[in-house]
């Protein structure tokens, strides 16, 4: 039980210090500003490919729209904020519980599909999803774009800092949640869909329940990321949000691991840090990026971590049996 | 003209766009009957063959004999790629999680688009694809092309030889033996490795000439011609079943009069949605497509 309470502050000491020290570090301008925006939208995109993992390596539902997602979360977001006055925190929010319900629609009649046609009939759905919102021009500014999304704060200088700091820390807080979830028996269930579907629904889970549960929980995920993203950027446009960008999202999980949410998270840092990298390349980046990809996947199948996850806890425990077994052995080398 | 004329034009024109997606689309359909994998780089096939083609044209001049010069070339150029980029990268992965072979394909055609785009002599540019002149030709109000006229009997001509490639040589058996079950035909003495880059090659000789027609029919080229033809076709492949050959022939056919419809009678931002909008229908009643099988899996 103590362990319990150890490992509880243990990670919560961590928590809290991935967002103040890289926040206080922006402040002071030990980070500049061109790395903070790069780090704000790793953040960004690791909530997002957090999203994806949970319906396509988690589930085993492979998704491939879910720009989508994230554009009705953005453009939610936006419009709540813009035309109804509400606060940022709850059109984010609003933005996420909006896309939940589409992709509540949307798995509804998808789920029963699987495989490959799975993710063919979600890519369809996120080209319709950007095609709608081109044409409702009332609402998203067509093909123009929407301009002047209000920022996290009104303060210029201070938008940086800000920005990190709330996509940070609700990265952090979806971190944790998704972390419980998983060990909870919902998470059990839908991982067991995931490692074989007939002896799933043989041992009496409602297998079609939990497909869809996911699928909903990662659409909601999905419209929290698109509503961090409108006021990030500032401009939205739906050719932000084509089939390409679905497919970003799915490197980064694939280059974590199918099925790790930490690995997710690095990747997301790794990738967008590594774009921002190659600039220097110029246009040769284009073709550089997707070698690195291939080389990756012929090389490291699995991704960087495959399934495992990494564990803070689990390290020092490694560390603590490490310790003890060591001062047991000086103990005898003593006798 | 009456409505039913203008229904009837639509469709003609419908029958033209859908040669060429049924030619593409069969292109996916064999590579995904023969190794199960959506292979992304098709549409970029098309944009190195229709390339091929601009640059033999622009050559050797616009003549008939010029005509089919290009044709042979870009389909030779087509396969080539075609053939390599299966060794190069989807070989080593065959045996790997499907998910990986697709992210590989997803890479390749990146590299084929963004390579055009930085290799000098191709460029990011647009250019002229040179053509010859069009002819309208009017029947009972209604107006055909040359060009449409050219499309459609090319498209059928090479659809006839590859039925005819499938169903009656050796190779062609042993093309669907592998399809069928590729341990069981490699058993019975067949070179898998050999009939599965030849499949490739075949698909791509298919999608040079459906970039040469694209190019003749909306004349331009550029590196990223083949994205939106290639999804279409794609869909159209997945919508009459997707490793079925008639199966992506009746649905390259249906996307494209469904195209032509919705752009000549509701608005043209809105016929990729529509495209995409009877694919989600279509699986849903019937989830492996027209003319798929429905494979049940069994413990």
């Amino acid at each position: 039980m103590e362990h319990k309470t150890r490992n509880s502050i243990l990670l919560a000491i961590v928590a809290i210090a991935v967002v103040v020290i890289p926040t206080s570090l922006i402040k002071i301008e030990v980070i500049d500003e061109y790395t903070a925006q790069i780090l704000t939208l790793a953040g960004i995109n690791a909530i997002i490919a957090i999203s994806l993992n949970l319906i396509s390596g988690i589930t085993g539902q492979l998704a491939l729209g879910h720009a989508g997602f994230m554009a009705i979360g953005a453009y939610t977001t936006s419009s709540l904020t813009m035309q109804l006055g509400l606060p940022l925190p709850l059109a984010i929010i609003g933005g996420g519980f909006m896309t939940a319900v589409f992709g509540f629609v949307i798995g509804f009649p998808t789920l029963k599909l699987t495989g490959d046609y799975l993710a063919i009939v979600t890519l369809g759905f996120g080209e319709i999803i950007r095609v709608v919102l081109i044409n409702m021009k009332g609402l998203t500014g067509g093909a123009a774009g929407l301009k002047g999304v209000p920022g996290f704060t009104a303060d210029i200088l201070a938008q940086p800092v800000i920005s990190f700091a709330v996509v940070t820390a609700t990265l952090v807080l979806i971190l944790a949640g998704i972390t419980n979830f998983l060990l909870s028996s919902y998470g059990r269930a839908i991982i067991s869909i995931r490692e074989d579907e007939i002896a799933a629904a043989s041992n009496g889970i409602p297998v079609f329940f939990y497909k869809m549960f996911s699928f909903t929980i990662s659409a909601f995920l999905a419209g929290i990321a698109g509503g961090l993203y409108a006021p990030f950027f500032g401009y939205l446009n739906p050719t932000m949000f084509t089939f390409l960008k679905s497919v970003d999202f799915l490197i980064i999980v694939v280059l974590g691991g199918m099925g790790s949410i930490t690995g997710t998270i690095i990747a997301s840092y790794v990738l967008t840090y590594l774009q921002e990298f190659l600039r220097f390349l110029k246009d040769y980046r284009l073709v550089i990026y997707p070698f690195i990809l291939i080389f990756i996947m012929l090389f490291r199948p699995k991704g960087l971590l495959g399934r495992t996850e990494l564990s803070l806890v689990g390290l020092l425990n490694k560390v603590l049996q490490w310790r003890a077994s060591k001062a047991k052995d000086d103990k005898e080398a003593r006798r | 003209m009456s409505i039913g004329t203008e229904i009837l034009q639509q469709i003609i024109n419908g029958i033209a766009l859908g040669s060429i997606y049924a030619l593409i689309a069969l292109g996916y359909t064999m590579v995904y009957g023969i190794v199960r994998l959506i292979n992304f780089a098709h549409g970029d096939i098309l944009m190195v063959g229709a390339f091929a083609a601009y640059f033999f044209l622009t050559r050797f001049g616009l003549s008939t004999i010029g005509m089919v010069g290009a044709f042979l070339f870009s389909m030779i150029v087509s396969a080539t790629f075609g053939i390599v980029i299966e060794r190069l990268a989807y070989k080593p992965l065959r045996n790997a999680p499907r998910i990986n072979a697709l992210i590989t394909a997803i890479g390749v055609s990146l590299i084929l688009e963004n390579g055009a785009r930085v290799i000098p002599f191709i460029g990011p540019n647009p250019r002229q694809f040179p053509t010859i002149k069009t002819v309208n030709i009017s029947v009972l109000d209604m107006s055909v092309s040359n060009v449409q006229i050219i499309v459609v009997l090319v498209s059928i001509f090479l659809m006839i030889a590859l039925n005819y490639i499938v169903m009656s040589t050796k190779t062609g058996k042993a093309m669907r033996a592998v399809s069928y079950d590729r341990k069981a035909a490699s058993l019975m003495g067949i070179p898998v490795n050999r009939i599965i880059s030849f499949t490739f090659g075949l698909g791509s000789i298919l999608a040079a000439a459906a970039g040469i027609l694209f190019a003749t029919a909306y004349p331009q080229v550029e590196p990223y011609m083949g994205i939106m033809p290639g999804l279409k076709a794609f869909i159209a492949a997945v919508l009459g079943g997707i490793g079925s050959i008639p199966g992506a022939m009746i649905g390259g056919y249906i996307l494209g009069i469904a195209e032509t419809m919705t752009k000549g009678f509701l608005s043209s931002q809105l016929s990729d949605a529509i495209a995409f909008g009877i694919l989600i229908i279509i699986l849903l009643a019937k989830p492996t497509g027209i003319m798929g099988k429905n494979v049940r899996e069994k413990v």
